[in-house]
């Protein structure tokens, strides 16, 4: 994976991407017959390699696909999923659904804020941490929950959401 | 490998687990398990074990519904039956092993009850509990009892069985007992789901197509993601059953993204098919063929919209078209197409097992069977559950729920999500059923059930799903792009103490616009938490509007914090905590908060020890309180011959 040479930071990643960024999609679209409903699972793979959708890897899509490059950045844009810039290493996402929001979803998010010192959709100047505010994961009975990288935290307090960050990608 | 050959073999796997002269250990380690800390009680059973030398079989089920008690461990020694533990520890696990394995206590302390034959004393049955006495499953039956990743437990009890049947049978008879079995879709909307398939059978064309639709979007529901975690090939066959009916070949899931657990296990359960040969071309060496792809969702709301979800399969932009033509004439690539969603698709299987007369045992008139809940928010046992149609809401959240949490008052219940509605408490006594909850001004919904107590704000709800759906909003159609977002704005205004007059007709007139006026059941349903939050909970709005008060504390714009003067003991920890620096005081001099700094974070409430509960927190009115410091116990001398107002909102 490449995440692990991504945290030197924003400047190597970009040079490391552009640099790579033809190897390794070729790599993800030999898997691939060239079929237009092939987009979306090809964009989720290149993302989760990249981290994000490099426009140069849009473009070459495209090609691939036989669609207009305007049809890959509507998809791109139109689905939450996707990220045209690139984000922290560590994606901290916060859940909005309505039983996380009617027992305190406000305040986890809050706290994540103050912890981070970012803002939801934000990520820290050394991509080490993106947050997110999303809804909903399903562990609604657990709310409030967050999310990190597919490990879910149940019962959240503001004092947990200090523990759990502590302990996210070494320190903070 | 004919089917009565796999199934015997299935039958001596689970034989074999059951009578094992071995303990079991069941660890429920569904998404909801692992959040409540399963992995860690797994890891530490599994040291235990090794370090004591014990041999014991550890099987991971999915979630018997039992969350707010999770992580959830359930031990059967040989000879006893299976006991149920809850909000288990990696600590308290290890000392379970010590005690029930080791020393043969049962621990009747840590346990919540015993499931199947046999008792132990001083542990009730589980299933007497009134957590689950007046539940049903019939959906959920094998949850939590099987692992969702063997499919040899799925065929022992039962799985796959209702298939073979539907294969020795004519399209048209499966249709009809569908039909008969009453059947409502179980997305929300409650359509026929055997006039459905008989529209998409009868439909002219070659190529047809199934969906299950597993996009789960409603904030504050898991059903489908518990149910495809914990028994996936329930959904399975379903499927099967329903291709073999309608006469496609091929079939697609289309499960969001955000459930991982559950497209891992679909992916192990469709290897399982593929293995035994129970899918791909002439199933069981008969003339059907039928081949399932999983898609993965990429984040969009309106995608469980079925023209939304159609265009994302095709790789496009989930943007919902106008119905006509219904996707049972031309759906994906322009072909008939029938989607149904995780529960129906899973109650299918049941009731090609047992037959429709059986099914339509259960439920009310025109709503039969049964239903599953998730029921969260402020009740004391959150869970996933599933009743007959029928049962009352106040059994609901009362005797399966427990209550509302910390003893307060109930408000209302919301169901069917960003499309459904708020009821209060004049409805806990009506019947839960998809009529029922529609003239109520709410829907059935997919089984998304929050609970709400006195500390919910009514106007702060609307508002929070308003943003959503504004969010969602794909933007196709303006009443919806630009409708919800006037009536967001309007929201924004009231929950900050800007309302004016008129602002609930406006909103009213508005919502009746953008439910006219949108093309797909969003935008057409996007106003019913606004609307029914408006009917049952009006004085709420003028509250917010005419005296800027927000009686359940909850919009920071209309709430204040104060320092009660004769509680206050000096104690300077709130003063030294306050991040605005908004406090004043001093050692043994009653603190003050200055209104104009405070960023109303709540901190000093936080941390005012409780044993003074001198920080209040209220709204509409200023209570009487010194201008500046005073020395402890001087205070109520101070107040300028002011009436003292407060507490008024104590928290």
């Amino acid at each position: 994976m490449a995440s692990s040479s991504v945290v030197q930071g924003a400047q190597a990643l970009l040079q490391e991407q552009e640099e790579t960024i033809e190897e390794r999609l070729n790599e993800i679209l030999s898997s691939y017959q060239g079929k237009k409903e092939e987009l979306i699972p090809v964009l989720q793979q290149v993302q989760q390699v990249s981290g994000y959708l490099p426009e140069p890897a849009m473009k070459r899509i495209a090609k691939f696909l036989k669609l207009p490059e305007s049809t890959v950045f509507g998809v791109g844009t139109f689905y939450a999923q996707f990220k045209l810039v690139p984000s922290g290493r560590n994606i901290i996402r916060v859940c909005r659904g309505t039983a996380c929001h009617v027992r305190g979803a406000t305040c986890i998010l809050g706290e994540a804020e103050k912890q981070l010192g970012i803002k939801p959709g934000e990520s820290t100047s050394d991509l080490e941490y993106s947050l997110e505010a999303t809804a909903c994961f399903g562990s609604c009975a657990l709310a409030p929950v967050m999310v990190i990288s597919n490990s879910v935290y149940g019962r959240m307090t503001p004092a947990r959401v200090k523990e759990v960050l502590a302990n996210v990608g070494g320190e903070k | 490998m004919s089917f009565a050959e796999i199934q015997k073999r299935a039958m001596a796997e689970w034989e074999m687990l059951q009578y094992s002269q071995t303990p079991r250990i069941l660890v429920g380690a569904a998404t909801c398990g692992r959040a409540a800390g399963a992995e860690a009680v797994l890891r530490a059973i599994d040291r235990e074990l090794k370090q004591r030398n014990i041999d014991a079989i550890i099987v991971q089920v999915g979630c018997i519904g039992l969350c707010y008690a999770e992580p959830l461990v359930d031990i059967i020694k040989p000879g006893h039956p299976r006991i149920c533990y809850g909000n288990i520890t990696p600590e308290i696990v290890a000392q379970l092993i010590e005690d029930y394995l080791v020393k043969d206590n049962p621990r009747p302390d840590l346990a919540l009850g015993t499931i199947g034959d046999g008792a132990v004393d001083g542990i009730p049955h589980l299933f007497d509990l009134p957590v689950l006495k007046s539940q049903l499953r019939i959906i959920l039956r094998h949850c939590g009892f099987i692992d969702p990743t063997n499919i040899m437990h799925s065929i022992a009890n039962g799985g796959y069985a209702g298939f073979v049947k539907t294969l020795g049978m004519k399209p048209e008879e499966i249709i009809e007992e569908i039909r008969r079995s009453g059947l409502r879709g179980r997305g929300g909307a409650g359509f026929p789901t055997g006039q459905k398939w008989d529209l998409c059978r009868r439909s002219p064309g070659e190529e047809k197509y199934i969906i299950c639709n597993a996009d789960e979007g409603d904030p504050g529901a898991f059903m489908n993601r518990s149910l495809l975690e914990s028994d996936p090939h329930s959904v399975l066959e379903g499927m099967l059953i329903g291709a073999y009916a309608i006469g496609a070949r091929e079939g697609y899931i289309y499960c969001r993204a955000e459930y991982p657990l559950a497209l891992e296990r679909l992916r192990i359960a469709l290897r399982q098919l593929e293995e035994y040969q129970l899918i791909g071309d002439s199933i069981l060496d008969s003339d059907f063929s039928f081949h399932l792809k999983i898609k993965e969702g990429a984040g969009a709301f309106v995608c469980g919209e079925e023209t939304a979800l159609m265009a994302s399969i095709e790789g496009k932009r989930g943007m919902p078209r106008s119905r006509p033509p219904f996707p049972a004439v031309s759906g994906l690539w322009g072909k008939p197409t029938n989607i149904n969603n995780v529960e129906t698709w899973a109650s299918i299987a049941a009731i090609m097992q047992r037959g429709a007369t059986w099914y339509t045992g259960y439920g009310t008139g025109k709503s039969k069977g049964t239903k599953t809940f998730s029921l969260v928010g402020k009740v004391e046992r959150t869970g996933l559950i599933e009743v007959p149609f029928g049962i009352t809401m106040r059994q609901i959240i009362y005797e399966i729920g427990g209550g509302i949490l910390e003893g307060k008052r109930f408000k209302a219940v919301q169901t069917g999500g960003p499309s459904g509605g708020c009821l209060p408490s004049d409805f806990l006594d009506t019947p839960v059923d998809y009529d029922s909850l529609t003239s109520a001004g709410s829907i059935m919904g997919s089984g998304g059930m929050i609970v709400m107590d006195e500390a919910t704000c009514m106007v702060d709800i609307a508002r929070f799903f308003l943003s959503f759906v504004q969010l969602e909003s794909c933007g196709k159609c303006i009443p919806c792009r630009w409708g919800t977002q006037q009536m967001l704005d309007i929201l924004e205004d009231i929950a900050n103490g800007r309302g004016r007059p008129g602002d609930i007709e406006l909103l009213q007139e508005l919502a009746e616009s953008v439910k006219d006026g949108s093309l797909c059941g969003l935008g057409q349903t996007a106003p019913n938490p606004v609307l029914t939050s408006i009917r049952y909970f009006r004085d709420e709005y003028k509250a917010h509007i005419e005296e800027k008060r927000c009686s359940a504390l909850v919009c920071n714009a209309l709430v204040s914090y104060y320092i009660d003067p004769d509680k206050c003991q000096g104690c300077v920890i709130c003063l030294r905590s306050c991040p605005a620096g908004a406090i004043r005081g001093g050692k043994r001099v009653v603190h003050v908060i200055d209104q104009d700094k405070c960023t109303k974070c709540g901190t000093c409430l936080n941390v005012c020890p409780p044993r003074f509960a001198a920080v209040v927190k209220a709204s509409g009115e200023r209570p009487a309180i010194p201008e500046e410091p005073v020395a402890v116990g001087l205070a109520s001398n101070n107040r300028g011959g002011q009436q003292q107002v407060w507490p008024l909102q104590a928290k």
